[in-house]
């Protein structure tokens, strides 16, 4: 990082006052790094240890194995369908969250009226656990059909929309993308307020200039505005995709545990909880992590950039 | 300044009791609670010379409140000793086990605790050298003249019993309901071949699904039912023991009868617990549904009739066998208060404490010299059975298999159920046996 002469001027003179005012930070912060270094990067290092042991049963067994946990799983067949059912729910949890986010930051952005109130009607299903949204979608989207239809294949079954009807996440394969649309529900209210803010910090002459120059409305936003909001765009996917990763209370709340809509963050903890594979679920764990790290740390790396240099 | 310093030490104050509530918190997860219920006799905590802690993941329902019976007959046959009730509560004992396991690995064990008897006790805590034998227990009162034999031998290791019955379950038992089969002039069927002939019956007379199943957790409990009834005892048991292989013609046929009797189950099994599939029944949109005889309970709470709305039996070709589960008590080694956990134990496999869980949780006794009027019909049905029968385990509920086998088959039933692909399933089933048997 190239600094400039100027900037070491101003710095040189405040030197003694900032250490000072450093080293009081550091101690107040100190309690929280230690917490931090035992309970994240020290438990995250331990995990790495027993992914390499032989640990299975009650008592800890550091015994080295290597890799076999590893390519144990790129041989298990219920962790192929982990990845196939994580695969399908990314894709269809994040599309979905940045289809609507921005589809209703649009909306407000056009200046509706009350529009305060629209924007928190959106954002509150983000207030809810997941646990609540999963019961509650478990009910709307019963898969029974014939007398016992309900939830919303009884509405579609009431407009005449039959063709509609389906058994949502009970349905081989995609059964896994019914349980994403509640995630969608839940997220896309949060993904339009991070569109909001980026539309707003659009300058309004830019837009202006666009229309003087004749360019539709539909092309103000397709040219100018969307390009200049793709770091939010990149920002929400970085959020979104992580959860995505991570799901487990939501397939949990839906459909309990069954192997159809298993997902890495479940077979980790049937697994080593259920199984006493602590080996194994530790394995997961790393593969995990590595996968939100893959998504993370370039993200971050950027922001990092981005800041130094603005 | 002076006012400065009595707000530094108010700050403090207010930390110091932030941490210790926050601590506090801690402690109350595991609501440890003298226990004793409203009515216990009035002895005071300091007439108390001793205590025991017994743990367990009985939270709520029938099982909380027998087990607050047996407290209750505790606190008057050991006055002197006070009963902690370390109970666990959240995930059908997942939680309570992952918080036993983290307690034992810090040798910090309580004196007893509640797991479901056999290999789920044996495979995870004598594996671990943390469980003591019983049979001083079970000579000293003469609990194996008045248990089956045929008991003994799956709730032991090496000669070894590890746990104290205080109930029993029946794993297969088929509920149906009476009108439906009237309707269709059927009786309820005896073998397997007079079951698929039934659903096929009813299945040719407009009903979809003749039989009701549930989530993934029922699929086992009907598979280890078929699996028994296809096999029969010997060859079941042997299945756990070794002497029966995975790969043999004996399961191959038992998993070929387990995916046709799939074929009539519900196509939203996956979205239904075990209570709905029992309401299916109830209802008539199906005719059967098998499950253990807590569904017994759950009929009995929505005030349904024995042999008016439900009827029951032996799971088609299993008459004769009991496939049992049970919860039992267990003793830790290097009790903290070893005696005392001995005193409860005695208590836990007594007549007078069995009969005090078991009315109210909706289970028979271990012992065959319950005193029958405090049991209703099918329990008593359930009795002679259990007193005249094969007992044999189940798989599901911990009996046969240690928890590390039990969930790589349950991953194989996941797997079966995506492809159907039974060749597959008993390939996975022998490598499950071979990793974890």
């Amino acid at each position: 990082m190239a600094v400039t002469s100027a900037e070491t001027d101003v710095l040189k003179p405040k030197r003694k006052v900032f250490r000072m005012e450093n080293w009081w930070g550091v101690l107040w912060v100190l309690p929280s790094l230690i917490a931090v270094m035992v309970f994240v990067y020290g438990f995250i290092g331990w995990t790495a240890r027993v992914s390499v042991s032989a640990w299975k049963g009650l008592l800890a067994d550091y015994t080295f194995v290597g890799a076999d946990n590893y390519t144990a799983l790129a041989s298990d067949p219920r962790f192929d369908i982990d990845i196939q059912n994580t695969a399908i729910f990314t894709v269809v949890f994040v599309l979905g969250c940045l289809a609507i986010g921005l589809g209703l930051a649009i909306l407000l952005d056009k200046g509706i009226r009350a529009e305060g109130f629209y924007r928190s009607l959106f954002l509150f299903p983000m207030a809810i656990s997941f646990i609540v949204t999963g019961v509650v979608w478990r009910w709307l989207m019963n898969p029974a059909q014939g007398e016992r239809i309900s939830g919303i294949n009884l509405i579609f079954d009431k407009l005449g929309l039959d063709f509609l009807i389906n058994s949502w996440h009970a349905t081989p394969t995609w059964g896994i993308a019914a349980v994403a649309i509640p995630a969608v529900w839940q997220m896309s209210g949060y993904t339009m307020a991070l569109y909001l803010a980026g539309l707003r910090a659009v300058p309004e002459s830019l837009r202006e200039a666009a229309r003087v120059d004749g360019a539709s409305e539909f092309q103000v936003y397709r040219k100018v505005v969307l390009p200049l909001i793709r770091p939010v765009t990149l920002s929400a996917i970085i959020i979104l995709g992580h959860i995505s990763l991570k799901v487990f209370d939501l397939i949990i709340a839906m459909a309990g545990k069954q192997v159809a809509l298993d997902v890495p963050a479940i077979y980790m903890w049937t697994t080593t909880f259920d199984g006493f594979f602590f080996g194994r679920g530790a394995a997961i764990g790393m593969v995990l992590l590595m996968s939100v790290a893959v998504l993370v740390i370039p993200y971050l790396w950027y922001t990092l950039r981005q800041e130094r240099s603005g | 300044m002076k006012k400065m310093k009595t707000l530094r030490f108010g700050a403090v104050l207010l930390a110091l009791a932030l941490v210790m509530a926050a601590c506090g918190d801690d402690a109350d997860e595991t609501t440890t609670t003298a226990a004793g219920g409203t009515d216990a006799p009035t002895t005071s905590a300091a007439a108390m010379t001793e205590q025991v802690e017994v743990f367990s993941w009985w939270t709520g329902g029938g099982e909380a409140a027998g087990l607050d019976e047996m407290i209750k007959l505790f606190a008057t046959t050991d006055p002197n000793i006070e009963f902690l009730n370390s109970a666990v509560a959240g995930g059908a004992g997942t939680n309570a086990r992952a918080v036993l396991a983290s307690r034992l690995q810090a040798n910090d064990p309580p004196d007893s605790w509640q797991g479901h008897a056999g290999q789920e006790l044996i495979g995870t805590y004598v594996a671990a050298d943390q469980i003591e034998a019983l049979n001083f227990l079970y000579d000293e009162e003469g609990w194996l003249d008045v248990m089956p034999d045929t008991l003994i031998p799956l709730i032991s290791k090496d000669d070894n019993i590890y746990s104290v019955p205080v109930n029993i379950h029946r794993a297969n038992v088929v509920w149906a309901n009476p009108t439906v089969l009237a309707d269709n002039n059927i009786d309820m069927p005896a073998s397997l071949d007079e079951f698929f002939t039934a659903l096929d019956t009813l299945q040719a007379g407009g009903m979809d699904a003749p039989l009701a199943m549930g989530e993934q957790w029922t699929t086992m409990h009907l598979f280890e039912t078929i699996m028994l009834a296809s096999m029969g005892p010997d060859d079941w048991n042997g299945l756990w023991d070794g002497s029966v292989a995975w790969d043999s013609a004996a399961v191959k046929q038992g998993i070929e009868d387990f995916d046709k009797i799939l074929t009539y189950t519900n196509s939203d099994a996956s979205a239904l617990s075990w209570q709905d599939a029992g309401q299916l029944v109830l209802d008539g949109t199906s005719a059967f549904n098998i499950m253990g005889d807590w569904q017994e309970g759950f009929f009995r709470e929505l005030n349904m009739v024995p042999q008016t709305d439900y009827i029951w039996a032996a799971t088609p070709g299993t008459d004769g066998n009991f496939q049992f589960l049970s919860d039992s008590f267990v003793l830790a080694k290097n009790a903290p208060h070893r005696e005392s956990a001995i005193a409860w134990l005695k208590v836990a496999g007594s007549n007078a404490g069995q009969d005090a869980f078991n009315p109210v949780k909706g289970s028979i006794p271990a012992r065959n010299d319950a005193d029958r009027s405090l049991y209703g019909e099918y329990l008593l049905s359930a009795m002679d059975d259990w007193a005249s029968d094969t007992v044999v385990g189940s798989l599901t509920h911990g009996v046969v298999a240690n928890d590390s086998w039990k969930s790589e088959i349950d991953t194989a039933i996941g797997l079966f159920l995506v492809d159907g692909d039974t060749a597959g399933f008993q390939t996975a089933l022998t490598a499950a046996a071979a990793a974890s048997g």
